[in-house]
């Protein structure tokens, strides 16, 4: 039979490595479409974080830079005296102030009106800042002394394009006529911009002085919270997960933990709050707007996390290393401290950054302990006050300020949002670090 | 129940090495978001003032502030409420019950309710008690009878309103300024229009018929904001129809986005308010646990430095951010120096 001679058309054509068939282009075009919805989700993706980012640095970057007045005058012992006998200090070192703004600017011949009241709008609540300088520096009590204070929050938008003279509405805050006063003072050098410090290491301030808040005192709560959550949430954590991994026999009850472990992480994070009143507060009697209370709450939060990751990073490391040490007469406990732990350390510091990481922007929780509101006024006075003191934690900082009316505050908590992240992205680049650079893969 | 007791303050001590029961030098204040603000600003000055660290101001709210209050006596408890309405017969109760039966009751000063909408939205400039209450009242007088809520636009039912759409973002129940909101505006405008008559000729009781008339339609033309007024101005700011309710300090911060409306023909400002010509306005207070005074220190200084001339008089700071200072406010600053209880007696 002949049948090597089989006619060509009758076979399937075009077959071989280097033609393609029909149904090869259609794989080839289905692979390619979908790589084009991967990189059209990718690229979604991306455009939402840019958006994100863009209108985070556009808002916030504002609160990286203050207004300033620069002021130099003398307050001799009587004026000290005068103020300090006046019920409201403050209000008296600021009226000083004013007073040696005008008459600076009365010598140096500007060529605009203005009036003591216009003065008083522009400059922000400076008493605070002045009485505080004379009492740590007595001795600069009757020498001249330079100042730099803080200018209205209305000013400072009018320099970063918040308040402008189009949409000004005249109010007893700021009027139309004052920013030509403003402007001639720029002209002057008296008022300038300048990179604000106090934003970044400075407390919490009224609602009438948004020139003087700073995020420092919410950053020290937030440490000593994360300093609670660390220590306590580390060891319970890798405690639990060793025992039920390598020690535990396997069973229904233990089957009813993980359970319940994979459902408490995903347990909203106000529950945790509502709890921690009702038992750490309401019942162990702690204290209120403490770090050590939010630091409880946030382990309680955080140690699912922390058990589940520590559990499969254990279960990621080879049974040979656990025979291995069992049969040269290791015991099972040195078999696990001494071997599989070590292994499963990179695994288990990364989960535990992450773990504290998601607590550190935690705020439904402290809502309800008492850490959201005026809270941060006061810097801890050492290091055991430190969990104890009242005070708030950075994203209730940020919650705070976005609900106070003066706009100012606004731009505050955007750029208290900037502090977090940068924050946030420091300790996943740290875990991310750990993991490449400990991991062993088997 | 004593061993988890013990746990869990064994568990949180040995967190810290060192004992957590130091003595509370500072004093603690919870209650009204209406007040927070006034509050903060006196608690920043306190501390700069005195040499007593600066009281923490939690917010929250009246009705959660006041509960914590009543919670008992003791450095765990708050030695402050602040509150946007007065304190209630019921609060009252459960305060004694705790133990806290000494109360100094504090007036602050007067607060402002303004309805404001988006600057450049459409012309809501002069309401009425009666506007609003046929826009947002679940049942209106209409021709006579009293119906379910028809009207679907302002215009519906006067014609000088807008022809738009009725939205309205007014303070959820958790708010003291939803009961002066019901009580000032709703319950006038239904007395003003004839529904509250209607209905009681229908055969309501007066108290039932006051309820029906403070209820809110809920076809949704009516948003409950339970958060802040910053969350009102944000839904403003996306919706030009819509009418929000603000504090007038919160209105007075933003007037580049808001523009505000007359009620009663009265513009809202500090004066209108304290001569009262503008009808819509609440006292505000703080509420002191007299057995605290002089436990926690520095609170009768607090108490009797926020009534002071300097900060609540006309001329103070808490003028200047918006708070209607008290013409009699030399009543209130003697009732705490003498730390007069309610209920008479001192």
């Amino acid at each position: 039979m002949t049948d090597a001679s089989m006619d060509p058309a009758a076979r399937p054509a075009k077959s071989g490595l280097t033609v393609t068939d029909a149904r090869t282009r259609k794989r080839n075009a289905a692979e390619k479409r979908f790589r084009a919805y991967g990189m059209a989700a990718i690229g979604l993706g991306l455009l939402f974080l840019l958006f994100l980012f863009g209108s985070i640095l556009k808002s916030g970057l504002p609160a990286f830079t203050h207004t300033i007045v620069s002021v130099e005058f003398t307050m001799s012992q009587a004026d000290v005296d005068d103020a300090e006998s006046k019920m409201l200090k403050t209000k008296a070192y600021e009226n000083f102030f004013i007073a040696a703004l005008q008459s600076q600017l009365e010598a140096s011949a500007l060529d605009v009106a203005f009036d003591a009241k216009a003065i008083e709008r522009i400059v922000g609540k400076t008493g605070g800042t002045i009485r505080s300088h004379f009492k740590d520096n007595p001795g600069d009590i009757g020498k001249p002394v330079a100042f730099e204070l803080a200018a209205s929050s209305r000013v400072d938008g009018y320099f970063n394009g918040r308040v402008t003279r189009e949409t000004l509405v005249d109010s007893r805050f700021l009027q139309l006529t004052d920013l030509d006063l403003v402007d001639a003072l720029k002209e002057a050098g008296i008022i300038q911009s300048a990179f604000n410090w106090n934003f970044i290491t400075g407390k919490d301030s009224g609602v009438d002085n948004p020139g003087g808040a700073g995020l420092g005192a919410s950053v020290i709560g937030s440490f000593f919270m994360m300093l609670v959550v660390l220590f306590l949430s580390l060891p319970i954590g890798v405690a639990a997960s060793i025992y039920l991994e390598e020690f535990a026999p396997k069973n229904r009850f233990t089957d009813l933990i993980e359970v319940n472990i994979s459902n408490l992480a995903a347990v909203p994070s106000i529950v945790f709050g509502i709890l921690g009143l009702a038992v750490f507060i309401q019942f162990a009697g702690l204290p209120q707007s403490a770090p050590l209370v939010g630091g409880l709450v946030l382990t309680l939060m955080t140690l699912p996390t922390i058990i589940i990751s520590t559990r499969a990073s254990l279960a990621a490391v080879p049974p040979s290393i656990r025979d291995a040490a069992l049969g040269v007469g290791a015991s099972k406990m040195q078999s696990v401290f001494h071997h599989v732990l070590p292994l499963a350390m990179p695994g288990i510091l990364t989960g535990t950054i992450i773990g504290l990481a998601q607590a550190l922007g935690e705020t439904a929780p402290l809502l309800l302990i008492g850490m959201v509101g005026f809270v941060a006024r006061e810097y801890p006075e050492g290091f055991i006050a430190g969990f104890t003191d009242a005070n708030s934690a950075m994203p209730a900082q940020i919650y705070t300020w976005a609900s106070r009316a003066d706009p100012g505050f606004y731009e505050k908590a955007w750029g208290g949002i900037i502090i977090l992240l940068l924050f946030l992205i420091t300790m996943n680049t740290i875990a991310v670090i750990l993991r490449r650079r400990f991991e062993r893969r088997w | 129940m004593s061993f988890v007791k013990l746990t869990t303050s064994a568990l949180a001590i040995s967190a810290v090495a060192a004992t957590a029961a130091a003595a509370r030098d500072q004093v603690q204040v919870a209650g009204s978001s209406t007040v927070l603000p006034y509050a903060s600003i006196v608690a920043e000055a306190f501390g700069d003032n005195f040499d007593f660290p600066a009281p923490v101001v939690e917010s929250g709210g009246s009705s959660s502030g006041l509960k914590r209050f009543c919670e008992g006596v003791g450095e765990n408890t708050i030695d402050v409420a602040n509150a946007s309405r007065k304190i209630r017969e019921k609060e009252i109760k459960a305060c004694a019950e705790a133990g806290v039966t000494d109360i100094i009751e504090v007036r602050i000063g007067y607060d402002g309710i303004v309805f404001a909408s988006q600057i450049d939205g459409p012309a809501y400039t002069a309401f009425e008690p009666a506007d609003i209450f046929n826009a947002l009242g679940s049942k209106v007088l209409v021709d006579g009878a009293i119906v379910d809520n028809p009207h679907a636009q302002w215009a519906d039912f006067n014609a000088d309103l807008p022809a738009v759409d009725i939205v309205a973002f007014i303070p959820g129940t958790k708010h003291g300024t939803r009961e002066v909101f019901e009580d000032k505006v709703l319950l006038k405008g239904c007395e003003d229009t004839g529904a509250m008559a209607a209905m009681m000729e229908a055969g309501m009781s007066e108290d039932d018929a006051e309820d029906a008339c403070i209820d809110v339609r809920q076809d949704g033309k009516s948003v409950d904001i339970d958060g802040d007024y910053t969350e009102t101005l944000a839904r403003i700011d996306a919706n030009p129809n819509g009418i929000g309710i603000f504090g007038l300090a919160f209105y007075e911060n933003n007037t580049d986005k808001l523009k505000v409306a007359t009620m009663g023909g009265v513009a809202p400002s500090t004066e209108t308010i304290s001569t009262g010509e503008y009808p819509v306005s609440r006292p505000l207070f703080f509420y002191v646990k007299k057995a605290h005074i002089g436990v926690i220190p520095g609170l009768k200084e607090y108490a009797s430095f926020f009534v002071a001339d300097e900060i609540a008089g006309p001329d103070g700071p808490l003028a200047q951010y918006g708070l209607v200072s008290d013409p009699e406010l030399s009543q209130t600053q003697d009732a705490v120096a003498n730390e007069s209880t309610m209920g008479g007696g001192s």
